[in-house]
């Protein structure tokens, strides 16, 4: 149950973890569209080099990379074989109706090395940022659309409390799952049904556990006068710093890079 | 013939992590047939950790466990055997109820062993009757409970597999004090009548006095202390530096020694304290 990487948050200290939570959403936001925007060799060597400059700034160990990577590997798998079959122009290789072309090579090249890239810039946001911080980020930079009466402080609100009550969740369902199995309960063995079945006595009580925290929860928020986020005060103030600044203006020289290379070199896909 | 046998029993969680922890460092023990131990230590300090370990739902990072001279991990397919001997009862039992009635969840143990339709009615009524469930309540479902009832009820859900050894976590956490004593000497009483060897884990050192005839300490993972209850309440000074304390009527009964007064050491139970008390006063034509 603890396995799942992606998503995770990973204390530390590097810079970017003290970067500002809404600048790096913007970077993020900004790279996908880049990532998205490759139409050639040299830029997506310049996209995916930065990328990996960013990885290895991070601190994080590669090893939560790779276990994030893993569990998309097979998408990037499917869809780049698919890609190599598909191409137009003239075959390099025929095997009855599969045929490889050079156009369906490179579309398989830039489909892999896009979602990889896209996955590793996106676990960086995830790995460098607490929950809280993320939520109250987004929080922010949603701000605006009060003006058209999006209630944006109950929605941060809300991601903040479903963040929340993952981990406290999969734990809970490890001390069911671990009370059941002193019961003799069998999780890991048997067939698909019998696997399914024996779910069961786990699914219950973590829906009433659940339900029983939601419901403690709100009464413990009513308890203390929570009411929206009207006239509401914030313990920390989120300001732009001179290294948010600079982060941005490095991913503005990029994008203008890129879009150079775009311009003034062949291009290979689209 | 010891039940229990523990040799150089560590866990580790996170290893790699910076999330590392040594839950459990290197512990040893038997526990013999018959023996009521309990177990006690600070928060963290790696009962809860330990105690999954002797039936099996942790696999412990090194170190050995025996249960009746057969090792735990010889054969980790057939680990399932074992829960069954060694009962496990979790913190806040009445969470894991899932079933339609108080029946069918009692039953849920006895039928994963897979016994008889006619043997697992008799040990669920058994079951219900040692922790004192109402057989009305049979049919009701669980979620229909009062608290002390179902905690009651996920308790005779793992008594109904008639464990050899039966591990308590905190069996009397949130009950009032009428429903604590009243499940503490229904415990006492299934450990009498099965002469089986229960481990009762608590934060209460009232509860422990009363019931167990042999203490556990642990701190910080470490098995810090292991000996007759009296033997270890008596060591109040090395209990206190680990933030645990003795009983409280002990500590007033080492008072009254302190001033002077002959009462004989080791009282950890009220209703001792009661009886030594009367008979120095009648000694001394007082009463």
């Amino acid at each position: 149950m603890r396995e799942i990487a992606f998503g995770q948050f990973y204390p530390g200290s590097s810079l970017l973890h003290k970067l500002d939570p809404r600048a790096k959403i913007i970077m993020l936001i900004a790279f996908i569209v880049l990532v998205f925007c490759t139409a050639n060799y040299v830029s997506l060597a310049v996209v995916a080099a930065s990328v990996l400059g960013i990885v290895l700034l991070s601190e994080v160990p590669l090893r939560m990379y790779f276990k994030s990577l893993k569990m998309i590997i097979v998408i990037v798998l499917i869809t780049s074989a698919l890609n190599l079959f598909y191409g137009t122009g003239e075959p390099i290789w025929q095997w009855g109706v599969l045929k490889i072309t050079l156009s369906g090579i490179n579309n398989a090249v830039f489909v892999s090395a896009r979602i990889i890239c896209l996955i590793l810039i996106s676990s960086v946001l995830t790995f460098t940022t607490s929950p809280n911080d993320l939520t109250d980020a987004i929080e922010r930079l949603l701000k605006p659309l009060t003006v058209f009466h999006v209630k944006v402080h109950e929605i941060a609100m809300m991601m903040t409390i479903a963040l929340r009550f993952v981990p406290l969740l999969l734990e809970e369902t490890d001390k069911i799952m671990a009370a059941q199995k002193a019961r003799g309960a069998d999780m890991e063995s048997g067939s698909l049904v019998q696997r399914i079945k024996a779910l069961i006595p786990v699914l219950i009580p973590l829906f009433v556990s659940a339900f029983r925290r939601a419901y403690e929860l709100a009464v413990a928020m009513e308890c203390r006068c929570y009411q929206g986020g009207q006239g509401r005060t914030r313990m920390k103030i989120l300001k732009l710093r001179k290294r948010d600044y600079l982060s941005c203006a490095v991913v503005i020289i990029l994008i203008v890079g890129v879009v150079l290379c775009n311009v003034f070199l062949p291009q290979t896909v689209r | 013939m010891s039940t229990i046998k523990v040799e150089n029993l560590c866990c580790t969680y996170g290893e790699k992590t910076p999330f590392e922890q040594h839950a459990v460092k290197n512990v040893s023990f038997e526990i013999n047939r018959g023996d009521f131990v309990g177990l006690i230590g600070h928060t963290g300090s790696g009962k809860s950790t330990l105690v999954q370990m002797l039936n099996g739902l942790i696999k412990p990072t090194s170190g050995k466990v025996y249960v009746d001279d057969v090792d735990l991990w010889a054969k980790p397919k057939e680990i399932r055997k074992f829960r069954f001997k060694v009962g496990l009862v979790f913190q806040y039992p009445e969470y894991q109820l899932f079933e339609e009635t108080v029946y069918k969840d009692i039953a849920f143990g006895p039928s994963n062993m897979g016994l008889s339709e006619s043997e697992i009615k008799e040990r669920v009524i058994k079951a219900a009757k040692f922790v004192g469930l109402k057989p009305e309540l049979l049919n009701k479902s669980p979620f229909d409970l009062s608290g002390g009832e179902k905690r009651r009820a996920a308790i005779a859900g793992v008594i109904a597999m008639e464990p050899e050894v039966l591990i308590l976590d905190e069996p009397t956490a949130g009950l009032d004090p009428v429903g604590r004593n009243v499940l503490l000497s229904q415990i006492s009483q299934y450990q009498k009548a099965k002469n089986n060897t229960v481990i009762l884990v608590s934060h209460s050192m009232e509860d422990v006095a009363r019931v167990t005839n042999k203490v556990m300490v642990m701190n910080k993972g470490e098995l810090a202390m292991y000996g007759n209850t009296q033997d270890v309440f008596a060591k109040s000074t090395e209990l206190s530096k680990m933030g645990l304390r003795v009983p409280q009527i002990t500590k007033v009964i080492d008072a009254l020694r302190a001033k002077g007064i002959a009462l004989p050491e080791g009282i950890l139970t009220v209703d001792r304290a009661v009886c030594e008390i009367t008979e120095l006063l009648k000694k001394e034509g007082k009463m």
